[in-house]
């Protein structure tokens, strides 16, 4: 039996009055790419953000390896290490290059040796293709290129899984290959994914599972080859037929 | 309205008495009898006052900023009234109340240093008020997603504050604090009320005693040219920062 890496049980959100969550349930095991679909404004970002508890819930678990994230005296900060995230706007950090970018939180958080920090920063940088670019500032790289080195910054606190809210959204189509590139040789990697996306094909090829969201709920849940072919809900097949048309 | 402007401007120049301003306020004499001491005693304190009370209010500024962004409510009252009470008030009342008030109402009480530190504090904490505005206004416009990308790498909200966020807001504001490092040379003149002694006297002080003493303009001319070679190149180089901020973005 494997084990859930990341379990969410009964999980409510709301901003004001409107309710994002209105309880959501399930898992991601060891090792596994699930992939979450639907409309926007269907809570898709807002889940991803609750598991790594920059959203603060209302109500409901979240277990990271068993460990409950929304348990007010969790440790956030440890947790969070274990948990790489990726932006839809790459969110770099701008007066650092890219080296520094690569090793601020592993030399401040994990403590690393300077010597060390470099090294793994070398070896992230080498697995999404840009060990040329370790002494540029972002200002200098393409959308494509930041989104890899946001990828590689992620991985250099080697995370046990990864989040990854839209992080194709904010590209020019033309680079979006690479990005997803990367992506892919991640999974292929056995690294565990949990990814918002609209990139359907991406979905279709890479995930193991998808979630279709929409209206705080999740509608439909399944491997790919049924939930994008063969989807049992109306609003499932809606949707998809939309994203199709474009 | 040029006509008006330009025959009104030649009728000055025409009139004025051109022997006599050069006599008060262009002595060659003065000048060069007070010039040694003008570098040595009072520029030199000028900028001591100016840099220490920089320094000073940065330090205040930075906590307050700080105070009035924070979560917990006394933190924020206390930052606010504070910045409103000091920018409230005339920054001669500020420097009288360190020099004369608070010794007289605690007798005894005195700064160590005497009125150089005196001096510098009480123009600190004027200038603390504004530039904790400035960098609270810094802070706030480092984009939100730079505290989310440090937190999701495991960083404590204080290790996100000073590794991230806070090194690029002081990029923000080097343009406004350069100008509120210029507004400090000036208000250093302020600091005349505190009667200073020959050794701490700054520019304009030290001009008006000297005024005194020879009956001449021409220290008043000296102070000013002085503080010009200051201010000017440090209001260029904000304008060009200006500039150069405009164009990263």
């Amino acid at each position: 039996m494997t084990t859930a890496v990341i379990e969410i049980r009964d999980l409510h959100k709301r901003f004001g009055d409107l309710e994002v969550l209105k309880g959501i349930d399930f898992e991601v095991d060891e090792g596994e790419v699930v992939c979450v679909i639907g409309p926007s404004g269907s809570g898709k970002s807002t889940l991803l953000r609750c598991v790594n508890r920059l959203e603060e819930s209302e109500s409901g678990t979240i277990l990271i390896e068993g460990e409950d994230i929304t348990d007010p005296d969790a440790d956030v900060d440890k947790l969070r290490t274990k948990i790489g995230m990726v932006f839809q706007q790459f969110n770099l950090f701008p007066h650092l290059d890219v080296l520094g970018n690569l090793t601020i939180a592993q030399t401040k958080v994990l403590k690393r040796s300077a010597e060390d920090a470099e090294e793994v920063a070398r070896r992230v940088l080498e697995r999404v293709g840009l060990t040329d670019k370790i002494d540029e500032y972002p200002i200098r790289l393409s959308g494509g290129q930041q989104q890899r080195v946001a990828i590689a910054r992620a991985l250099a606190v080697n995370p046990d899984m990864m989040l990854f809210d839209e992080p194709t959204s904010a590209l020019d189509p033309e680079l979006i290959g690479e990005v997803l590139d990367v992506m892919r040789a991640l999974a292929n990697d056995g690294m565990t994914m949990l990814v918002v996306t609209h990139e359907i094909s991406f979905a279709r090829e890479v995930a193991d599972r998808v979630v279709f969201m929409d209206e705080g709920v999740v509608v439909e849940a399944g491997p790919p080859g049924e939930i994008l072919v063969d989807p049992k809900t109306e609003r499932a097949r809606r949707f998809l037929r939309m994203v199709e048309q474009r | 309205m040029y006509g008006v402007f330009l025959s009104a401007l030649v009728a000055a120049v025409l009139v004025a008495d051109w022997d006599r301003i050069q006599r008060s306020f262009f002595q060659v004499d003065v000048m060069v009898e007070m010039l040694p001491q003008v570098l040595s005693i009072a520029a030199r304190n000028t900028l001591i006052y100016t840099v220490g009370s920089f320094v000073i209010g940065l330090i205040l500024a930075l906590i307050l900023a700080l105070m009035k962004l924070s979560t917990i409510k006394p933190y924020r009252w206390f930052a606010i009234t504070y910045i409103e009470f000091f920018r409230g008030l005339p920054a001669l009342i500020t420097i009288i109340l360190f020099g004369f008030a608070l010794p007289i109402a605690f007798d005894g009480f005195r700064l160590p240093g005497g009125t150089l530190v005196t001096g510098s504090v009480a123009l600190g904490v004027v200038a603390a008020a504004y530039m904790a505005e400035t960098i609270r206004a810094g802070v706030i416009a480092v984009p939100r997603g730079q505290t989310e990308a440090a937190r999701s790498l495991g960083m404590s909200s204080s290790r996100a504050l000073y590794s991230i966020v806070l090194p690029q807001a002081f990029r923000i504001i080097i343009p406004p604090l350069t100008n509120e490092f210029v507004l400090l040379i000036k208000d250093t003149s302020l600091l005349f009320v505190l009667g200073t002694t020959p050794m701490t006297k700054e520019l304009t002080k030290f001009a008006r005693d000297f005024m005194q003493t020879t009956q001449n303009a021409t220290p008043l001319t000296v102070a000013a040219v002085v503080y010009l070679l200051i201010t000017l190149p440090l209001t260029g180089l904000v304008r060009r920062l200006e500039k150069e901020t405009a164009k990263a973005r």
